[in-house]
């Protein structure tokens, strides 16, 4: 604004015109773009970098370390690694423990991945296409998503009283004359831990393909539907495609979680089921951090693979 | 497209039923279990109906100090909620331009979201050691531990939060209009001002929703603790450690009492949420109602 229109502002409009010298005087104070967004953004950086990034670093390091049995010797060795693959090569064919672990852990992880994105992309299906009204919407995601603030112990021994020895399904059964004898597998099995990772992570799967749901539009589906499309061909050819970032987020939240869980894994399982995640507690609890770390190392290479492997199917950037 | 209820609907209706009852039974079935008798066991039929269990934590009778774990978590769920929701928000608003690093908080972000928590927790727990070394090494032998719940819990369990709350953020502001703002610049509000009396009202249910996330995703965090706490434990750990130990129904008491602190939370949340929203409707906007 050039000085002269400003002597007209202020005779004219006295109070617009002070409203325009806050904004300047603020403006010669004001600091440059670049400098706002690093005091805003940098505390959160800070906080990655001392507690996510620089650990991570030590985690790679402390994996190439030397122990005994009561410290940490930093001096570089491969004994964590060598420790961690012993015998594998000597029980060829046979696979090693390592090997077993690892085969078992993605078992586990096939298994819950495609129960989760079943009963996930059938729930969010609903919600997104079925529910018509936003507050009937809102109200029943909400009653998705509160179990998740709730504590996931808690989620897990709430199958006791259910599962267990004489619990309702085996009274049950037995009081229906269906068997003799109270199932045993039911609890501390790999079906319970099955059950349990279901139970506590198939949230991760219903928000993003729901997410991606509510953005597909509606008159797609009628333009599918009015070309001679039966309701499967419309499934499979446009609201599966269009909802495929929101399956692809959600299966790699499920697999990374169970990846790499040991909690869920340890107390349903009763501490007897052996799993990535558990090495390291293991290894961890007899205070061996190399072989901890170097365990650490080797899930993280694992998981990372299976996320570039799904990440190139979606950029995951885009869909937020 | 049929109008009227299909039957894919009805299908899908139990289905989801079904879903909802798989979810929530369960917990239900402990909170009954933890109003057992004094003679009850673990498992169902009741063996009378009693707040045994439930006063029994609170004589604190048990193994462990039931009622300090209490504090800690409590404790450290609001200092984890505080700085989640300062951070989320400031960080929200530095994306809303470009600049540098940019896509390192990013993806740092989202790698801490999906990082296995074990090796977060082992990472933060190496951390600590080595510069606990430092420490005796070159400034007192007589020196403990720097682990601690406000120092490496508390690292721990902000980068579980904070993730969730950038990513809350990134939803708030896709949404926002943000010719507000301009219209506030332009009546020659500060940038400050304009943060304060106009961005942050608008946003504010959802910032309340980033802290029911902060304060829940701690108060029930396990695997980052379990490595990084230090010396001391959170509630969840003490309920974790007493699934291998505990036969009697305390376990459900003390599972009913963390439930009852996270749905009152969650409660509170809501209830501000919808008061707030409700106020925005009925206040919010009265564009096209002015006098001229």
């Amino acid at each position: 604004m050039t000085s002269a229109s400003d002597d007209i502002l202020h005779q004219t409009a006295p109070g617009l015109a002070r409203g325009s010298d806050t904004a300047r005087r603020g403006k010669t104070a004001r600091l440059s773009p670049s400098f706002i967004s690093w005091l805003q953004a940098g505390p959160m950086m800070l906080v990655f970098l001392a507690f996510f990034l620089i650990p991570l670093g030590f985690v790679v390091v402390v994996s190439f370390w030397d122990y005994n049995e009561y410290q940490l010797l930093p001096a570089f060795s491969g004994r964590g690694y060598t420790d961690t693959f012993e015998g594998c090569i000597a029980q060829l064919p046979d696979l090693c423990t390592i090997g077993k672990t690892y085969v078992k852990t993605l078992k586990l992880c096939f298994l819950v991945w495609a129960i989760t994105l079943f009963i996930g992309f059938w729930v969010a299906y609903f919600l997104a296409f079925h529910v018509k009204s936003r507050t009937w919407q809102m109200g029943l995601s909400l009653l998705c998503t509160i179990p998740f603030w709730t504590s996931n112990v808690i989620r897990m021994i709430a199958w006791i009283p259910l599962l267990g020895r004489n619990g309702l399904v085996n009274s049950g059964l037995i009081g229906a004359g269906l068997i003799n004898q109270p199932i045993e597998w039911l609890l501390y099995s790999e079906f319970s831990v099955v059950l349990a990772l279901v139970h506590l992570f198939t949230f991760f799967m219903v928000v993003p393909i729901f997410n991606s749901m509510v953005r597909i539009d509606k008159s797609l589906i009628e333009a599918a539907y009015d070309a001679g499309a039966s309701g499967l061909q419309t499934l499979v050819n446009v609201i599966i495609p269009l909802a495929k970032p929101g399956i692809v987020i959600g299966s790699i939240f499920v697999i990374t979680i169970v990846m790499g869980d040991f909690i869920t894994i340890g107390v349903m399982g009763g501490q007897q089921i052996a799993a990535a995640g558990k090495i390291i507690e293991t290894r961890l609890n007899a205070l061996q951090f190399p072989a901890a770390a170097a365990n650490a190392v080797i899930l993280l290479a694992i998981t990372f693979m299976i996320i570039t492997m799904m990440s190139r199917i979606v950029d995951i950037r885009k869909e937020l | 497209m049929k109008e009227g209820r299909s039957r894919g609907f009805y299908i899908l209706a139990v289905f989801f039923a079904a879903y909802v009852l798989f979810l929530y039974g369960p917990m239900i079935a402990i909170y009954i279990l933890s109003f057992q008798g004094p003679q009850g066991g673990l498992t169902f039929p009741m063996n009378g109906v009693s707040t045994y269990w439930l006063s029994k934590l609170f004589q604190g009778t048990g193994i462990i100090d039931l009622g300090a774990s209490f504090r800690r978590s409590l404790l450290l769920g609001i200092v984890v909620m505080a700085i989640t929701v300062v951070l989320s928000v400031a960080a929200g608003m530095a994306f809303r331009r470009r600049f540098r690093a940019q896509s390192i908080l990013f993806y740092s972000a989202i790698a801490s979201l999906i990082v296995p928590s074990i090796i977060t927790s082992l990472g933060i727990s190496l951390e600590f050691r080595i510069i606990d070394d430092l420490i005796k090494a070159h400034l007192s032998d007589r020196f403990e531990t720097s682990m601690g719940l406000l120092t490496s819990g508390l690292g721990a369990h902000l980068t579980w939060t904070l993730p969730f709350g950038l990513l809350i953020m990134f939803a708030i502001f896709n949404r926002f209009d943000p010719r507000l703002e301009e219209a506030a610049r332009d009546l020659g509000a500060t940038p400050w001002q304009t943060f304060r009396y106009v961005v942050l009202p608008i946003i504010l249910p959802s910032v309340i929703g980033i802290g029911l996330f902060g304060f829940t995703l701690s108060w029930d965090e396990l695997a980052r603790s379990s490595q990084a706490i230090g010396p001391v434990n959170t509630l969840p750990l003490d309920l974790q450690g007493l699934t291998t130990t505990v036969t009697k129904p305390d376990i459900y008491a003390l599972g009913t009492i963390i439930s009852a602190v996270s749905f009152v939370v969650i409660a509170l949340a809501l209830g501000t949420i919808h008061i707030l929203t409700k106020r925005q409707a009925s206040k919010g906007s009265d564009a096209g109602k002015g006098l001229v």
